[in-house]
């Protein structure tokens, strides 16, 4: 029995060794080595989920000010009940269910401001590369420039002309990320372009569009799928501070930077207020962060290396 | 050597141009235009709107608004505040050394822990302590570091009463500003009148802690990581091997052949976090009260105080690339390669 079983086991490995395995397979195998990612992984599923339910889950509207329950500890601690189970903050809303409502923002606009980023910068990356002479110098002397401003100062410099608000929040952190993403496509596009590959395809007749997004663009995705999911780190750092500022999005509106503006007056008497949004931001940070890393060891061994 | 220096300073320029056309065009971008932002609520008859116009050149083309913005510049003219009505460069030069002070601290306290963390996992690579150590940079790569400020105030201010909660000295000192550096005017201070000013240079100092910690935790983050890999690499070169084979001791080894060596690429990114550090103290001086350059502008912005903000910007942002410039240069002097390279 025992025989019979190592045998189909040994022949099994010799079948998966002779086929190679599939990408998704092959990609998990890297990603799963990397426990630290994984554990990222599952708590971003549990935000993301929180974040899609968030009218199911959330035990209260996350505006709703319960004027008999202003600064209730939360469950575990005296005085704090199981109604509210993070507590509520001085106008009497449940902490908890603003801070699932912020997830929702958070990740929106996080992902929004990636994609703002990611097409153009893509864009301008591969017409950098393919026109290298006068378009693509300058197009990379506008990025130096955007380059040296720091980018909490830019995104804060862009928030004082748009106005304070949640599609120029966007906006503001889209732009300050631009840079890397050009700089990281033409870069990598600029290697694929020697390549012999490239000079096939434009040989037997590709066009300047086929060539750039069929061609070069799918052999440049690793170090942009890494980049962006890091970006997509910043982006929640970067909105949280802009609401702390009182840039970002507006209250009453449950994000978790601004849920920090007014935390300060609390710092006393009423811990969970300040603790509980800013943990929330750091957690979450540090998930997408590992999730970063299983990325870049799954997609590309050579930026594994550099590291 | 030089015509190094001539082929970057030929990129500088062209970057500082770039940098006032984006805060020249900055003022220009605002809703409604800067006079009716002067005014606020108040409303201006149209006579007296094409007067101020006028006056303040804004009837002009705009390219001709941007030759006169360039030769204000170049003139030392930075424009006046719209509240204050004194000179943005004044104000810039009485709040500035609150903020090199508080981004020295920061440096200092980033520097130390974060090399000390660097070489830790490194010598102890794979063990406990290395995956411990290195925990610390990943966390500080993640932390909202204003909300890191407002946990540290409330435990080690609010909670234990180590450290005050805001601002640079008590009002109960009289301290008068000789070289803006808190540290060191209270220093002096004491050593001039012991009496009146007992305990000046350690208030002065309680103050900076804090707001050092919290503005040097990414620097420390990104020196700690840097630190690491770079001695690991160095680690493995033969002539690591052969110090080690000729039977110097390990600290030998570690401290005058692997660190010393594996400092170059360090020292270029403890050089720029210049920038991190400016970023960074717009949120470390709006959570301290720390009356410096970052808090400037974001009271600047929030009572729409153009001038400061256009050119407050345009301020640091010149400093940043400057001290990138410089840093460059002394890369170029510890590292022939780059020098040669093209």
């Amino acid at each position: 029995m025992t025989n019979a079983n190592t045998s189909t086991v040994a022949s099994a490995a010799e079948d998966a060794a002779l086929s190679y395995p599939s990408p998704f397979k092959e990609f998990w195998q890297g990603f799963s080595y990397n426990k630290g990612a994984v554990a990222g992984l599952i708590f971003m599923s549990i935000v993301l989920l929180c974040a899609i339910l968030a009218p199911l889950v959330a035990p209260y509207s996350p505006i709703e000010q319960y004027r008999d329950h202003l600064l209730t500890p939360p469950a575990w601690l005296d005085g704090g009940s199981v109604q509210f189970l993070l507590g509520t903050d001085e106008l009497g809303r449940d902490i908890l269910s603003r801070l699932i409502y912020g997830a929702r923002l958070s990740l929106f606009i996080g992902l929004c401001s990636v994609l703002l980023a990611l097409i153009p910068g893509v864009v301008l990356g591969l017409l950098a590369a393919f026109f290298p002479k006068v378009l693509g110098g300058v197009i990379m002397r506008v990025m130096d420039i955007m380059m040296a401003l720091p980018s909490l100062l830019l995104a804060v410099a862009i928030m004082a002309i748009l106005g304070p608000g949640l599609m120029n929040a966007m906006i503001a952190i889209a732009t300050v990320s631009l840079p890397a993403y050009v700089r990281l496509t033409r870069a990598s596009a600029m290697t694929e372009l020697n390549r012999d590959y490239v000079t096939a395809s434009r040989v037997s007749g590709a066009g300047l569009f086929r060539l750039m997004f069929n061609t070069v663009l799918p052999n440049c995705m690793a170090p942009l799928i890494v980049h962006a999911t890091m970006s997509f780190s910043s982006a929640i750092l970067e909105i949280a501070a802009l609401g702390f500022l009182g840039l970002g999005v507006q209250p009453p509106t449950p994000e978790w930077g601004t849920m920090l503006a007014s935390a300060r007056d609390y710092i006393e008497r009423a811990w969970w207020v300040v603790s509980l949004p800013g943990l929330t931001i750091l957690l979450s940070v540090l998930a997408i962060n590992l999730m970063g890393d299983g990325l870049r060891d799954a997609l590309d061994p050579k930026l594994k290396r550099a590291a | 050597m030089l015509s190094f220096i001539f082929r970057r300073l030929g990129l500088l320029i062209p970057t500082f141009f770039g940098i006032t056309l984006l805060t020249f065009g900055l003022i220009r971008m605002i809703p409604g235009d800067p006079v009716e932002v002067m005014v606020g609520e108040r409303t201006l008859d149209p006579q007296m709107h094409a007067d101020a116009m006028h006056r303040l050149g804004l009837d002009k083309p705009l390219y001709a608004q941007y030759i006169d913005y360039i030769s204000n510049l170049l003139h030392g003219n930075l424009g006046e505040s719209l509240v204050t009505k004194s000179s943005v460069w004044g104000e810039f030069k009485t709040l500035f050394p609150a903020t090199l002070e508080l981004a020295l601290a920061a440096m200092l306290f980033a520097v130390v822990f974060g090399l000390l963390a660097g070489v830790t996992a490194a010598i102890k690579r794979g063990s406990i302590l290395d995956h411990g150590v290195m925990g610390i940079p990943l966390t500080g790569f993640s932390m909202p570091i204003f909300w890191w400020g407002l946990i540290l105030i409330m435990f080690f201010s609010v909670k234990l009463g180590w450290t005050p909660v805001s601002g640079r000295l008590d009002l109960a000192y009289d301290i008068t500003p000789r070289t803006g550096f808190m540290l060191i005017d209270t220093w002096l201070a004491e050593a001039a009148d012991p009496a009146a000013n007992a305990g000046a240079f350690k208030d002065a100092l309680m103050h900076l802690i804090l707001p050092a910690i919290v503005l040097g935790t990414i620097p420390l983050a990104v020196i700690a990581r840097m630190t690491r890999s770079s001695m690991l690499e160095v680690l493995r070169e033969d002539y690591v091997r052969t110090a080690r084979a000729k039977g110097l001791s390990p600290a030998r080894v570690i401290f005058v052949h692997t660190l010393r060596n594996a400092l170059i690429p360090v020292l270029t990114v403890i050089g720029l976090q210049v920038g991190t550090l400016m970023g960074g103290a717009v949120l470390t001086e709006t959570i301290f009260s720390w009356p410096g350059i970052g808090k400037w502008l974001i009271d600047a912005i929030s009572r729409r105080d153009y001038p400061v903000v256009q050119n407050g910007i345009l301020i640091v942002a010149t400093l940043v690339i400057v001290t990138n410039f410089i840093v460059d240069i002394l890369y170029g002097v510890a590292n022939p390669r780059i020098r040669h390279a093209k």
